[in-house]
Order: structure tokens, then C-alpha cells, then sequence
């Protein structure tokens, strides 16, 4: 691709260009770095305003504060259940949108396809929804978490046109030797759609693990179900509230800036660790998604 | 000839027959999904009509009394609404301004670096802050942006300056808040244009090599034009989400001394609609924005489909 002239000597341009990137890695870095020190900090260094990106004070009591809060940790692993399921049951239902609709021959194909696409063009909104989930007895019902946001449309899309690039041979030679449409999903179709299958799983689990509005709406009378995020937002609003109003605090009440910061950490971990894997899997995604071939 | 129409019609009812016997449990296997759109995508369409009729946050939706548009004039006469538009549209267009070239310019440096190691850890380590969720960037943003305590007030009032107020005083709050979401996808958004640029012909490059091309030169005139349609479609379909702001960004970094500009549609709808219980007047300004929303869709659908992309579907 290169010629070998270019791969040969590096020169001041090269370094300028590292040099870029070195400030980009650190500004990534640094917010995480920060909020990592302060979880190690004392209370007093914090309030002296002498931590900044490194911990002064070390102590790890903010992390024993928190991993004794029962509260925190079974939102934490109810969280990690809730992704589970969702991931298994999103993938099932957008399976089930996504491969019939790669039979050129089904009839109603297009009215189907448009009844699906429709509703990302167009969605009633928040109260139509609330209201619906109230007649369906859904509001703080844990259900709420899973129940709605099964496929998403977009990712529909990325599985059909991966199922799309499986050649038709494959399937019109199963079916010659008797194979149902099922058979040759199960049998053909899912085996070949691994990386596919391997993003949207993934799509699914981030977007659950991150998610927080659906329960801010729908479960706001259900504590006992608030997933992490919805959490930490309740801890982190807390800190909002004293900052803005009173500077000089020096003991404030609830969770302590180092032991919210630890709980930052810590909901932040799991994330941390998947990512740098699963995001070969994203980039794969992203461009099935946008720009097909 | 009475045979040749015979043999047709078996032939027909053949077809037919091995169409269903074909196709069935295709049918079968799209019900569960027709079944949960129609539930969780087309019945909340019938509380629409809350939009039209008076708040009555008990009674089921089609016994309310209707009120006509009054609904919609009072939203449109509440300056909170009309500043919520305005927010809206102007937080669009800063992502727009400084988020849009941002991941052209980075991918174009990512494309430069040799030393294909360094290149693989820096993308890594750029797409990171796009894993984080809203909530734990709005925690990094209390963390290093508070007057109080926050990392750069620290290194401020160290130098000894007054801390800048980055999240309490509203055109710092705005400044703060596109940087964040800049920071977030910067990374991530250059993965398209790294893709175009893998297809761009490498024997214009060997060419311009051939002509003394300097690297600038290079990028300039063949990196750059190689990736122009891309460039372009995402350009237009960004343009087809003005109205569609993430409520997470502004849910998770707001405060009472910046509701005039941090408050978006989606927020308002959340604050008049649940927390004030005024269920027809954010259902009216829901409808507002779900209209608006698919004009532009549709729009830019249309042009990027002129323009040769592939669009949203």
C-alpha cells in the first residue's frame, strides 16, 4: 500500500504527528486518571483543592464505603443479570426480524420492512409511552428495562445486510435437499454470522449497561430496580447540589466526594475491561452500518 | 392446447402450494417481532390524542375531553418551550461546527503515523471515552470542571486566578458541554473515514509521489477528495438530526444555575411532562418534535440517496 520510500525514515512531520496523538492519548486519559485520584484521596487534600490528577492522602476506605453499601453492589449486580438477559433476548427478536426479511420471495416483504422502519422515522414520545406502560401495569415493574427497547431498528438493519452478503446458493442447496427456512437459519445462517452476531450482542450489552433514562421514567417509584447508572445519577446530583450552593462545605452529607468518585470508578470498571475487545467488533459495526461496501 | 392450460394451472397451484410450504415458518418467525412493534411502537400512537385534549393524568385517554390546538398555542407561548427550541438547535449546530471536521482532521493524522503500533494503541485508547456512559461523563466533568474542588480550578487558583466557573455560568456550561461531547466521539467518528481512506486508490498516491507531492499536498489533494462522499453523506445525515439532542447529555450535566441554555426538547418534555404532570401539553411538544424530526429524516434520506449513499435503511 505504502511505497517503501515512506516507510524508511521518520521526519519532523512524523514527530509532529506523534506528538499530536501523545496530547490526544492524555486527554483521553486524564479525566479517568482524575476521578481515579480523588477516589484514593483524603477528604481533607480534596477540600484543600490539592488533588488534581494524582492521589494525595491515600487511603481505600472510599472503596470499602462503597462495596459495603448493599444498595450499590446489588444495583451492581442486577445490572449485570438485566444485561445478560437483555443481550440474549435482543438478539432472538432481532434474529427473528432480521432473517425473513432476506427472502426476496416473501410476499409482503416491503409492507413488513416499512412497518419496521417506520417506527424509528417516527415514535410517539415519552408521555404516549408512559401512558401505555401505566395501562399495561409496566411502570415500576422491572420488566419496563427489558420489555421495550427489544430491537432496535438500526441494528436490524446491520443483520440484514450481513445476512444479505450470505450467498443464496447456500440456502437454495439446503433447501433442495428438504431443509426448512428454520433449519437453514439455525443450521447455515447463525454459524456464518458470528462476527455480526458478536457485535449487536455487544451493541445491546453497552447500551443496557449505560442506560439509565428508562428507569429515570418508568421506575421512579421502584428503587429496588434502579439500574447502576440511574444510581451513581442520584449519588453524583447530590455533589451537583452542594457545589453549586455552598463552596465551603466541609463535611457534606451522603456519600463523601472520594467515596462517589470510587463508586464512578467502580461502575466504570466493567466497561473499561470489555471495551478494549469489543471495540474491534464496534468498528466492524459501524461500518456495516453506514456505509454498505 | 387443452393440455398445455391444463399443465398450467397444476403447475400454478404447485407453485402456490410449495410457496406456503416454503415460506411458513417465515411468517411464524416474524410474529414475535410484528407483535412487540405494534405493542411498544404503534399503540403509544393512540395517546397521541392526549396532545388534543385536556391534562388528565387518571382517566384512560379516550375519555378525556377534547380542547382542540390550545395545547400546542400554549407551548409555543411558554418561553421555557421557545428556549428549549432554541437550545435544541444551537447545541446542533456547536457539535456541527467543531464536532463534524474534528474526526475528518484526526483520521487524516491517524493515516500519517508509520509506526503501525502506535497507531493501533492511540486509536484504542481515542475510542474510549465513547464507551463511557453520560452519567460518568457528567461525574468527569464535575471532577475536573467544579469551582470547588474540580482538577483544572485547582491548577487556576493554584496559579493564583479566580476559579473559572465552567458549569455555573451558562456560556461556560455551553462551552464545557460541546468540548464534552466532542471529547466523547471524536474517536469513534473517525472509523468511517479511516475506512474510506483504506479505499482510496494507492496509485494516486504512488503518482503524486512520482510529481514531489509533499505529505500536506498529499492529503490535501488525494486523501481528502477520496473520502469526499463520505464526507458529504455523514455531513447530511448529522444535518437530518438537528432536533434529536441526547437527553442523557443534558440530563447528566445540567444544574439550576444554567436551565436557561442547558434545557433541550427532550428535557423539557421529561420536566413538564413527568415531573410537572402536564401529560397533553409535552405530548403536544412531543408531536412537535417526532414531525419535525421525521421531516428532516426523510429529507436527508433523499438527498443522501441522490447523492449515491445508502441512507438510514
Amino acid at each position: 500500500m505504502k511505497s517503501k520510500s515512506r516507510l524508511k525514515r521518520a521526519t519532523y512531520g512524523d514527530w509532529i504527528i506523534v506528538f499530536l496523538m501523545l496530547v490526544l492519548i492524555v486527554a483521553c486519559i486524564l479525566p479517568v486518571m482524575s476521578v481515579i485520584a480523588t477516589s484514593f484521596s483524603s477528604h481533607d487534600a480534596i477540600m484543600r483543592r490539592q488533588v488534581s490528577f494524582w492521589p494525595v492522602g491515600f487511603q481505600i476506605d472510599s472503596y470499602m464505603d462503597v462495596l459495603n453499601t448493599p444498595r450499590f453492589m446489588r444495583s451492581m449486580a442486577w445490572t449485570g443479570i438485566l444485561t445478560g438477559i437483555v443481550v440474549v433476548v435482543n438478539l432472538i427478536m432481532t434474529v427473528l426480524a432480521a432473517y425473513p426479511l432476506t427472502y426476496d420471495s416473501l410476499k409482503g416483504r416491503k409492507i413488513i420492512t416499512f412497518y419496521i422502519v417506520f417506527t424509528m422515522l417516527f415514535g410517539a414520545g415519552l408521555i404516549p409511552n408512559f401512558v401505555l406502560f401505566r395501562d399495561l401495569n409496566l411502570l415500576n415493574n422491572p420488566l419496563v428495562l427489558i420489555l421495550p427497547g427489544m430491537i432496535s431498528v438500526f441494528n436490524m438493519i446491520i443483520m440484514r445486510n450481513f445476512f444479505f452478503g450470505i450467498p443464496d446458493s447456500l440456502k437454495e442447496s439446503a433447501e433442495i435437499d428438504g431443509a426448512s427456512p428454520f433449519t437453514v437459519l439455525i443450521k447455515i445462517y447463525l454459524p456464518l454470522s458470528t462476527p455480526v452476531l458478536a457485535t449487536i450482542g455487544l451493541f445491546y450489552a453497552v447500551g443496557r449497561w449505560n442506560g439509565f433514562q428508562d428507569a429515570l421514567f418508568f421506575l421512579q417509584g421502584a428503587p429496588e430496580w434502579h439500574p447502576i447508572q440511574l444510581l451513581l445519577y442520584n449519588i453524583i446530583n447530590n455533589l451537583t447540589a452542594i457545589d453549586a450552593m455552598d463552596p465551603g462545605a466541609t463535611a457534606p452529607p451522603g456519600w463523601s466526594e472520594s467515596v462517589q468518585n470510587a463508586a464512578i470508578v467502580i461502575a466504570m470498571v466493567p466497561i473499561l475491561c470489555v471495551y478494549p475487545f469489543a471495540q474491534r467488533y464496534f468498528v466492524k459495526g459501524a461500518t456495516l452500518g453506514a456505509v454498505k461496501g | 392446447m387443452v393440455n398445455v392450460s391444463v399443465d398450467k394451472r397444476s403447475v400454478k397451484s404447485h407453485v402456490v402450494k410449495s410457496y406456503w410450504v416454503r415460506h411458513w415458518p417465515l411468517y411464524v418467525m416474524l410474529i414475535p417481532p410484528i407483535i412487540y412493534f405494534f405493542i411498544f411502537s404503534y399503540m403509544p400512537m393512540l395517546n397521541l390524542l392526549l396532545a388534543w385534549k385536556q391534562n388528565n393524568i387518571i382517566l384512560p385517554v379516550l375519555d378525556v375531553p377534547w380542547v382542540g390546538w390550545a395545547n400546542f398555542q400554549r407551548a409555543f407561548s411558554l418561553v421555557p418551550f421557545q428556549e428549549a427550541i432554541r437550545n435544541t438547535i444551537m447545541f446542533s449546530f456547536l457539535d456541527m461546527a467543531v464536532g463534524f471536521p474534528a474526526p475528518i482532521i484526526l483520521a487524516l493524522l491517524l493515516n500519517e503515523i508509520k509506526f503501525i503500533k502506535f497507531k493501533r494503541i492511540t486509536q484504542t485508547i481515542s475510542y474510549m471515552p465513547f464507551f463511557l456512559s453520560w452519567i460518568i461523563i457528567g461525574g468527569l466533568a464535575i471532577r475536573l470542571f467544579s469551582t470547588s474542588v474540580g482538577a483544572f480550578n485547582n491548577i487556576i487558583v493554584g496559579f493564583g486566578m479566580e476559579p473559572v466557573p465552567f458549569l455555573n455560568s451558562p456560556s461556560h456550561w455551553v462551552a464545557t458541554n460541546v468540548f464534552l461531547s466532542v471529547w466523547r466521539h471524536l474517536g469513534w467518528n473517525t472509523i468511517l473515514y479511516l475506512a474510506a481512506i483504506t479505499a482510496v486508490n494507492p496509485e494516486l498516491y504512488e503518482a503524486a509521489d512520482m510529481d514531489g507531492a509533499s505529505r500536506f499536498r498529499k492529503m490535501w489533494h488525494v486523501t481528502l477528495p477520496g473520502i469526499r462522499p463520505v464526507i458529504v453523506i455523514l455531513l447530511v445525515l448529522t444535518m437530518g438530526q438537528i432536533m434529536g439532542v441526547d437527553f442523557a447529555r443534558f440530563m447528566a450535566m445540567e444544574n439550576n444555575l444554567v436551565r436557561s441554555v442547558s434545557e433541550v426538547l427532550p428535557t423539557f418534555v421529561y420536566r413538564w411532562g413527568l415531573q410537572s404532570m402536564q401529560f397533553s401539553l409535552a405530548t403536544a411538544v412531543g408531536i412537535f418534535t417526532s414531525v419535525i424530526n421525521l421531516f428532516l429524516l426523510l429529507s436527508a434520506n433523499w438527498l443522501v440517496r441522490r447523492l449515491g449513499g445508502q441512507g438510514f435503511w
